[in-house]
């Protein structure tokens, strides 16, 4: 911030605002702080970093974390096949669906997963019953919770390019739909893709309230569950797991940016 | 869990009808490509609600009946939905000030800038994933071993659990709950505080008006509607939470989402499977009058923006 002479009232808000960034950032890290040295602590007032250790020796854990990353992948990979044909062919063809179609995608936002899940456990019964009882089951409910978050993304990205043009030109060349959505939709609109991908990951890998109540032992749920007997690890894979949401997030801001960079640039 | 509907304003591109096709065949054909994705949303979306909000008025023989309903309106199922109110109600009003404080401190740096980055991301981390780790930092900080509890209690000799173990009763939910709800309110708000044109605080002060006049007419009256939709929103954010709640409270259920976790470990009396479900259909109405409200006001903002 250039240092030039300031009216008093500026001096004002600027101070106000440090001061406001400074109490509530001490409120935001005094926790995360507070985690570190929970997590650090040793026998008798010593610092040790068993409880991260901890982390990869433990076998349940360990699996459970290689399944929310398999969950995670799996998801996105359902949820963008299922959006990106879909939502694409609506802007083309079918625009009086639109309506129905964000209806449907913003539903999870007004039904809490908690209510959700009341009526899932009757459908994962038969879901369990035709395809076993796998973790991995869970990618289905995680596609639909992620909806309303890579909808909005998809939909961003679809309204930032000329799909009609763009469609009608390679038709015109004669590519089939197909080639027009592999060749044509998905390129241009591949950072909202990989936006709406990071977001989805990082939601399957802090889901709690679905998988623990269907009774999957997902990363989340055997945190909680390790944290009734061993609070030290559940804190040190507690604070991994917002500082790795916090880098995916930090990452997907400059994924936005380079979208307005291109745009600029065409 | 809820989240922001942050622009979807955007689009309006695709407004013209299909160019040069038959209207009959074309359009059947047309219609089979959304099929599989209005199959999928069917089953598992819209098949597991319907099933929760038919089951709110069904005995268990699957005979209608309006007795699970006259059950929430009295007893520990009436207190819990009060108790998820209040909940909601206080959080979303310390997470809308004090939020909407960190917004404006940050929306007048750099769009760019890291601070701004920094506070964003980190505010999507906790308002969207938090769940489980949140109760463990918020366990860490102010539990029974937590870092603040044994600092006051070295320093000064404090001892926070005097009174009782209130980090795991409403006054503690009330404090881990401003964890999400104040990010919420950023990611929510920022937006808003974007559009404050500084073309408006020029034109405001080359009047002779101070700070106090700008915001008294001309930012605050602009402010207001965002305000009151990001408020609905916080509210509706609280009442639908449940993985903190659940990892923090492991041992009676003070507040709805916790009744309904009763229901589905198994604590249910014979008759009443399905009061889960009204319980759900409850939580339903709630949430889904805060965010009727909330698209409403969004709607009237965006049309005028």
């Amino acid at each position: 911030m250039a240092v030039t002479a300031k009216p008093p009232r500026k001096i004002a808000g600027t101070v106000l605002r440090v001061v406001v960034l400074l109490v509530l950032g001490f409120y935001f890290i005094l926790p995360l702080v507070a985690m570190g040295e929970f997590s650090t602590r040793g026998i008798n007032n010593t610092r040790s970093l068993d409880s991260w250790t901890g982390i990869f020796e433990d076998p349940d854990l360990v699996d459970s974390i290689l399944t929310s990353v398999e969950l995670a992948v799996l998801s996105s990979v359902l949820m963008l096949v299922l959006l990106v044909p879909t939502m694409a062919w609506i802007r083309l063809r079918l625009p009086k669906l639109r309506r129905v179609v964000e209806f449907l995608c913003l539903l999870p936002l007004t039904i809490p997963a908690i209510v959700l899940v009341v009526g899932m456990a009757p459908l994962y019964a038969w879901v369990n019953y035709f395809l076993g009882d796998s973790p991995l089951t869970l990618t289905f409910v995680y596609a639909v919770l992620v909806l309303p978050f890579a909808y909005r993304a998809i939909d961003a990205g679809l309204a930032s390019i000329d799909l009609k043009t763009l469609a009608e030109a390679a038709r015109s060349l004669g590519a089939s739909w197909g080639t027009v959505l592999w060749r044509i939709v998905v390129p241009n609109i591949r950072t909202a893709l990989i936006g709406a991908s990071l977001l989805s990951v990082a939601l399957v890998l802090g889901e709690f309230t679905i998988a623990s109540l269907l009774n999957f032992e997902t990363l989340q749920v055997q945190v909680n569950l390790i944290g009734k007997r061993n609070a030290g690890l559940s804190i040190a894979v507690s604070l991994a797991c917002l500082v790795f949401a916090f880098v995916l997030l930090f990452l997907l801001s400059y994924v936005g940016q380079r979208r307005r960079a291109t745009v600029v640039e065409d | 869990m809820v989240a922001p509907v942050t622009t979807s304003a955007g689009g309006g591109t695709a407004k013209a009808a299909s160019p040069g096709r038959g209207p009959t065949r074309g359009n059947v054909l047309a219609w089979l490509v959304v099929v599989p994705f209005l199959a999928y949303v069917g089953v598992f979306l819209v098949y597991p609600t319907v099933l929760v909000l038919a089951g709110a008025f069904q005995d268990s023989n699957g005979a209608f009946t309006l007795s699970n309903l006259t059950d929430l309106m009295k007893g520990v199922y009436l207190q819990a939905f009060w108790r998820s109110i209040e909940l909601s109600a206080i959080t979303a009003l310390l997470g809308a000030v004090f939020g909407a404080l960190l917004s404006w401190a940050v929306a007048s740096g750099k769009a760019d800038g890291l601070l701004r980055r920094v506070v964003v991301a980190a505010a999507g981390v906790l308002a969207q994933f938090g769940g489980v780790p949140l109760a463990f930092a918020f366990l860490a900080t102010v539990g029974f071993q937590g870092f603040v509890t044994k600092f006051l209690q070295d320093t000064f000799g404090v001892n926070l659990f005097s009174g009782s173990a209130w980090i795991f009763e409403l006054p503690g939910l009330t404090l881990v709950y401003t964890f999400f709800q104040i990010p919420l309110m950023v990611i929510v708000f920022l937006p808003a505080l974007d559009g404050l044109r500084p073309q408006w605080r020029e034109a405001s002060e080359s009047l002779g008006g101070t700070t106090w006049t700008y915001w008294r007419h001309v930012g605050g009256p602009i402010l207001f509607s965002p305000f009151l939709g990001a408020l609905l929103l916080l509210f509706a954010n609280a009442f639908s939470a449940y993985a903190t709640a659940a990892a923090l409270v492991s041992q009676g259920s003070p507040i709805v989402p916790l009744q309904i976790r009763g229901f589905l470990t198994g604590e249910v009396l014979l008759g009443q499977e399905n009061l889960g479900k009204a319980l759900g259909l409850g939580m339903v109405i709630v949430v889904g009058v805060a965010m009727g409200l909330y698209a409403l006001i969004q709607r009237r903002v965006s049309k005028w923006q």
